[in-house]
């Protein structure tokens, strides 16, 4: 089960490259707080990053800004569409 | 969670949904995803409806529960039988059938079977429990390889002798390969698994393209992703241009996930492995490296693979391949429901079957 919904880092504990310490980021979804392991994750996170999480584990780490590049890209090929599509059925 | 939300939006998915509407195919083509949660995705959002005409899409091996084969399933029951044995699972492996019964009917007579969210609960269970032996079941792709290996090396760092792993772990481009070569099923496009390839990264596929002109798209979850990746495979396909697209680079990389890549090499090595409905594919599976042999939970418990067979009638193996979808199953809705399910792709909440008796789609491909 893949969940796509990205988690705000609220706290880090352990060091990237202390393996024997645990690593361990305490995350914010939606108001709910979980912890996730850091052992995996492509880039060690600042507090305020978002983390992709698979089964427990932190695989991806993104700044807020890089998500919202992603956006704009979309956006983009949504604004070679005529303006009456854009405003199909007004939601 | 206000920027997820977004690709939801009805500004930016309406656009893109009129255009695949519109989208015309030059001749007709046949595109697969290979992720449970792509075949969710999809169905939820009616992409299916809006497909051009001439454009297929089915669903691949990409649901790990349901690759898992009936031998697995019944060597993963005896060992949960056995004297201060505890095995930790993910919950969907629960009610998947083995020849005789399931994890949840072995447990009901006795079995100890843990449902744990990330194998580190499992080794966690370990020090909880330290007169049993706690035998994680590892069942998934590369998502949830590099987490099993970081918590092996964890087991190993703190002499946590108690815990073992069974490993069935897999690897995507092995039977996509194989899927290839099949006469039986031609596919001209795929939809590239999302987390699979925050791992392998996008350049994973490049061989696809270069070997069988498969046209390539690296996708996320949301409508609007899965909108955008049949427009680009359209678009690959109807210019004859195929290549690797990666439109989910806010995780997805085109060389993966490094640190994780490490990890798993640190503890896993190539193995041949036997799937449901494909048979052994050489090297598809990933077993645990004789340097970690104590938290090999076959090696310990000297695990043989009992022959096993598959359910009668059950079309699993051919759905999960592609080439039949599960309307065309004699005991789809019948025999085999959610409620009562005989295979592992109505068993498991992404499986192909469940997903077609949810939304209810009985289209024939």
């Amino acid at each position: 089960m893949c969940l796509a919904v990205p988690m705000r880092v609220e706290e880090i504990k352990g060091d990237p490259e202390d393996f024997t310490q645990d690593q361990i980021a305490r995350v914010d979804m939606d108001g709910v707080s979980t912890t996730v392991r850091l052992d995996v994750v492509d880039r060690w996170p600042e507090v305020g990053d978002y983390v992709i999480v698979h089964a427990g584990f932190a695989i991806h780490s993104l700044d807020e800004a890089e998500a919202k590049k992603n956006i704009e890209l979309i956006r983009e090929l949504a604004s070679h569409m005529p303006p009456e599509l854009l405003m199909a059925d007004g939601s | 969670m206000k920027f997820v939300d977004e690709y939801r939006h009805g500004d930016l998915v309406k656009p893109l949904a009129e255009r695949l509407r519109n989208t015309t195919i030059t001749r007709p083509v046949r595109v697969m995803e290979v992720c449970g949660t792509h075949t969710m995705s999809i169905f939820r959002s009616g992409v299916r409806t809006i497909m051009p005409a001439g454009m297929e899409i089915v669903s691949g091996p990409g649901c790990p529960v349901c690759v898992t084969s009936a031998s697995h399933m019944d060597a993963f029951i005896e060992m949960a039988g056995k004297k201060d044995v505890r095995v930790a699972i993910y919950g969907d492996l629960f009610r998947v059938p083995g020849t005789h019964g399931s994890l949840a009917q072995a447990s009901a007579k006795g079995a100890t079977v843990d449902i744990v969210y990330s194998a580190m609960d499992a080794l966690e269970r370990a020090r909880q429990h330290p007169n049993e032996l706690v035998v994680f079941l590892g069942v998934g792709f590369e998502t949830t390889t590099p987490g099993i290996a970081a918590t092996i090396m964890a087991a190993a760092r703190e002499n946590i002798d108690n815990f073992c792993v069974f490993s069935t772990q897999k690897v995507i481009p092995g039977p996509l390969d194989a899927l290839m070569q099949d006469p039986e099923l031609s596919i001209d496009g795929l939809i590239c698994p999302g987390h699979v390839s925050a791992i392998i990264g996008a350049k994973a596929y490049q061989p696809f393209v270069d070997s069988y002109g498969l046209a390539c798209v690296v996708a996320g979850f949301e409508p609007a992703d899965l909108l955008k990746a049949l427009l680009l495979l359209s678009e690959q396909i109807n210019e004859g241009t195929p290549r690797v697209d990666n439109i989910y680079p806010r995780v997805v990389s085109w060389e993966g996930n490094q640190r994780a890549i490490a990890m798993m090499d640190e503890v896993f090595e190539p193995v041949d492995m036997q799937w449901r409905g494909l048979g052994v594919i050489p090297a598809s599976g990933l077993g645990i490296r004789d340097t970690y042999r104590q938290f090999d939970a076959q090696k310990r418990l000297s695990i043989t693979l009992p022959e096993a067979h598959e359910p009668k009638g059950c079309l699993c193996g051919k759905v999960l391949k592609g080439i039949t979808t599960p309307p065309h199953c004699p005991l789809f809705g019948t025999r085999c429901t959610p409620a009562t399910p005989v295979g592992p792709c109505m068993v498991s909440s992404e499986g192909t079957c469940a997903a077609y008796h949810k939304y209810g789609q009985s289209e024939s491909i």
